[in-house]
């Protein structure tokens, strides 16, 4: 019973941690640029969500007016600011983009206090379902898991099956050779990045009803997304998907189940110290074994 | 090396002469403030240089340094609250325990380059992070205080401030002298070197990761005398101490100042340090200032403040 739920919410944190890596992983294989302001577009969606339900009073509709703006904050930024980084050492980038995470995290400090935001969910999203005979799961965390592989799926068929797709594809490939070809290399980069943009507001938004709507919220959870890129292989979206799920299951049931395993092979008291540090470790142990046995990640995109 | 008498060299030796007499100053105007604030800012001017070594000389974009601030200041304080308060054995400890860290980290993270060193070396440090959050009997999340500063017997009072300040200030300068003989060193021009071309270093038989390996270990046991320093500095350990915010300013002001220049991260923290308090009596809402400085900086002005000085020798 509890080893189904919490292979569920391992899934479902495995998914939106999909969300946010995908986006980071497409902008940095195209456009091999980093964007540690992922992080912060992630807590705009969760803000903009809150913010907008709160107005229009219907969960949908504000979910969908934050995933619109999430996506116009994104194209935004990349026309001002981002874009006159491209070609720069990824230190420029890592140092600009750390410049408005700090931006952000003021802004939001501004605008909405410090204290955190709460989204409440409609009430038919809070009932449990019954998925198995005998086992319940709440609806929203159901919810999320089909709206996330929904997305992952249109994303691979947007990506392996349109033109827009293969452009992207071309791009991450050879980025001056589609450029002389005649494609508005700059018009897809905007693009792209407005899609990152957005699946990572989609993230935010999503996990928003779980967690509070607070400063920073984006932060740990774009350390997570890096480990995930690591181990998945940088620029492949299909590892970044399998490493996802991979990290939020061994995070979410490492949480669960470690206390217990390590009591029962050390003393009560000895096991509620280590449990937490070390399942908190769990995570960026495998990523050490990752680096050890294959250094370029378990998927790697193919080489450049 | 011969010295020469240019923009940036004056520039570099008032700095160095204004710190050594600031005491005198704090001491003549009865302004305590600006002594604490300056010894913040020496001891992040230590952290700040040890991470230029990597960084600007070594070619690795650390962006996990201030796990090892955390590291040292741990050191102390577990130390302290344990009841052992000789720095004799305090710093030793927290010197190893940050080697011991940049070894294995180094280790593991050296098998990579570029943005995927910056995501792992960025990965471990908030590991370091959770590992101090998760140490409930060291105060977890919440901290631990150091009740009793670092005891070197009767050599030095580390609660003395002015004592205090010129320690730091000597950790400073010894640092700065230690990695000056560094780069000038073989081992120093063959890290140089494997920074502008590893796989030619690789042919003429340089074991490239050796050299880097040591290097990175050198950094990171620098930066942990910083962190012990920091701890006896502000009496308290907390993992917030330690969190990746804090290796992004340490990298901010490195640059600031100026990658690769021996003094540049003495003045790029100098910069920084005063900036944030400026804004931060100015506005509550500092980095909002801060944040899309630095984004124009990175922009507009490379090579930092001491590749601004530069220049003027050459126009």
């Amino acid at each position: 019973m509890v080893l189904v739920e919490q292979s569920l919410n391992g899934l479902q944190f495995g998914l939106l941690l999909f969300l946010l890596a995908a986006g980071l992983t497409l902008v940095f294989g195209i456009m091999d640029f980093v964007n540690l302001a992922h992080g912060s577009l992630y807590m705009m969606g969760a803000y903009f969500a809150a913010t907008f339900t709160a107005w229009t009073g219907s969960f949908i509709l504000g979910v969908l007016l934050a995933l619109g703006a999430t996506l116009l904050l994104g194209i935004v930024l990349e026309f001002v600011a981002l874009r006159h980084l491209y070609g720069r050492d990824h230190l420029d980038q890592v140092l600009a983009t750390f410049g408005l995470i700090l931006f952000f995290n003021d802004a939001v400090r501004l605008i909405w206090g410090p204290a955190g935001l709460a989204l409440p969910l409609p009430a038919w999203l809070t009932v449990p379902v019954q998925i198995i005979p005998g086992v319940y799961y709440p609806a929203y965390r159901l919810s999320i898991i089909i709206v996330a592989l929904a997305v992952a799926a249109l994303l691979y068929v947007v990506v392996m099956r349109t033109r827009i797709g293969m452009l992207i594809r071309a791009g991450a490939s050879n980025r001056e050779m589609i450029g002389a070809l005649g494609i508005n290399i700059k018009l897809l980069f905007t693009l792209v990045f407005g899609l990152g943009a957005a699946l990572a507001g989609l993230a935010g938004l999503m996990q928003a009803p779980i967690l509070t709507v607070q400063i920073g919220m984006g932060e740990n959870i774009l350390i997570l997304a890096f480990v995930i890129i690591v181990i998945g292989g940088i620029g492949s979206i299909r590892g970044a998907f399998l490493a996802a799920i991979f990290v939020g299951m061994i995070d979410t049931l490492g949480r669960a189940f470690l206390p217990d395993l390590l009591r029962t092979v050390l003393s009560s008291a000895a096991a509620s110290t280590a449990a937490p540090a070390l399942s908190s470790m769990l995570i960026y142990l495998l990523m050490a074994i990752v680096l050890v046995v294959r250094p370029e990640g378990l998927f790697p995109a193919a080489k450049r | 090396m011969k010295l020469q008498i240019n923009t940036s060299n004056v520039v570099v030796a008032l700095v160095a002469a204004g710190l050594v007499v600031l005491p005198l100053y704090s001491q003549l105007t009865g302004n305590i403030f600006i002594l604490t604030l300056f010894t913040r800012i020496i001891i992040f001017a230590l952290a700040a240089a040890s991470l230029n070594l990597i960084m600007g000389y070594g070619g690795m974009m650390s962006f996990g340094h201030a796990a090892y601030l955390g590291i040292g200041g741990y050191a102390v304080g577990i130390l302290a609250f344990e009841g052992i308060g000789s720095g004799f054995i305090q710093w030793p400890v927290a010197l190893v325990a940050s080697a011991l860290y940049a070894l294995v980290i180094g280790a593991l993270s050296l098998r990579t380059r570029g943005v995927y060193f910056i995501m792992i070396t960025l990965a471990f440090a908030q590991m370091a992070y959770y590992i101090a959050s998760g140490m409930s009997r060291y105060g977890g999340d919440d901290g631990l205080t150091i009740y009793k500063r670092s005891n070197f017997g009767g050599l030095i009072d580390l609660s003395n401030r002015v004592q205090f300040y010129y320690l730091c200030l000597g950790c400073l300068f010894g640092g700065i002298y230690l990695i000056w003989r560094i780069i000038n060193s073989r081992f120093g021009l063959v890290v140089q070197g494997i920074r502008s071309n590893e796989q030619r270093m690789q042919a003429i038989g340089y074991h490239a990761n050796r050299y880097r390996l040591v290097c990175f270990v050198i950094s990171g046991t620098i930066c942990g005398l910083a962190g012990a320093l920091l701890a006896n500095n502000t009496d308290f350990i907390s993992p917030a101490g330690m969190y990746w915010t804090r290796s992004g300013e340490l990298m901010v002001m490195v640059v600031f100042g100026g990658m690769g220049s021996l003094f540049g991260p003495v003045i790029g923290t100098i910069f920084f340090l005063l900036l944030e308090e400026l804004l931060s009596q100015f506005t509550e809402y500092w980095a909002l200032i801060m944040g899309p400085l630095l984004l124009l900086i990175v922009l507009f002005a490379r090579g930092g403040i001491m590749g601004l000085l530069g220049r003027f020798n050459r126009g």
